[in-house]
């Protein structure tokens, strides 16, 4: 169970990321953020997203339209 | 430049100011502020119209072979003579701003402010103001004013520049 969810669905780039990017600043080292989004292009930004910041992306999965991931604030 | 701490940094000069154009300068900025990256956006010419604190950011088909917008099942352009009918330059305006609702795309004055948030160096470039009679005054606040000669010396420090 992530530590905070982050609802972004129906949102369309870039707002996925700029929205995780202000959840995970606020949170805790270490800690995890969950992202639902709709938006198919999420896939692709949320894994630069990663490999760029270093936020490491744990977990991700698909149900139906909604993406799932799940991010860890780095230290 | 790669400062000591190893972030990237970015430039863009905004010479456009109509409202599909207005996407690319706050889209990218904001991402790549998100993404760690040190941002200035340089406002100049048309560009100077996304930094007024009354927005009225506008579209037209004119001159603007490859705008099909989705209608009627397909996609559909507008002949150039179609401008001069009274309300159709307002009508794609409007149009796309509806579109831009209903698809969850964010809007330009919530762009601008996450940009203005995410410390993106916002310089209006100060001869294009004066020849456009525009004042700080007109603009929002949190912006700086520059020649070219600051812009030059922002892109030499930054690994991506950028022309929009």
């Amino acid at each position: 169970m992530a530590d905070q969810t982050l609802d972004a669905k129906g949102l369309n780039c870039p707002l996925p990321i700029l929205r995780a990017k202000k959840a995970l600043t606020a949170l805790p080292a270490g800690a995890t953020l969950e992202v639902l989004a709709t938006d198919p292009g999420a896939v692709k930004d949320f894994a630069a997203f990663s490999r760029t910041t270093g936020h490491e992306l744990i977990e991700q999965s698909v149900d139906g339209n909604v993406y799932r991931f799940v991010l860890k604030r780095k230290a | 430049m790669t400062d000591s701490s190893g972030t990237k940094s970015m430039s863009i000069i905004v010479t456009k100011g109509s409202l599909d154009w207005a996407y690319p300068p706050f889209i990218l900025s904001t991402t790549a502020a998100a993404m760690g990256l040190n941002v200035t956006l340089f406002f100049t010419f048309y560009g100077l119209s996304l930094l007024l604190k009354d927005l009225d950011l506008k579209m037209t088909p004119l001159g603007n072979p490859a705008m099909k917008m989705p209608m009627m099942g397909g996609h559909m352009g507008m002949p150039n003579l179609a401008s001069m009918i009274p309300g159709v330059d307002a009508g794609a305006t409007v149009m796309m701003q509806n579109m831009m609702k209903k698809k969850g795309v964010a809007s330009i004055p919530e762009l601008r402010a996450l940009a203005l948030e995410s410390d993106v160096r916002m310089i209006a470039c100060q001869m294009t103001m004066d020849l456009f009679e525009y004042t700080l005054d007109d603009m929002i606040p949190g912006i700086e004013l520059g020649g070219a000669a600051t812009y030059i010396e922002v892109a030499t420090q930054s690994e991506i520049n950028l022309f929009i």
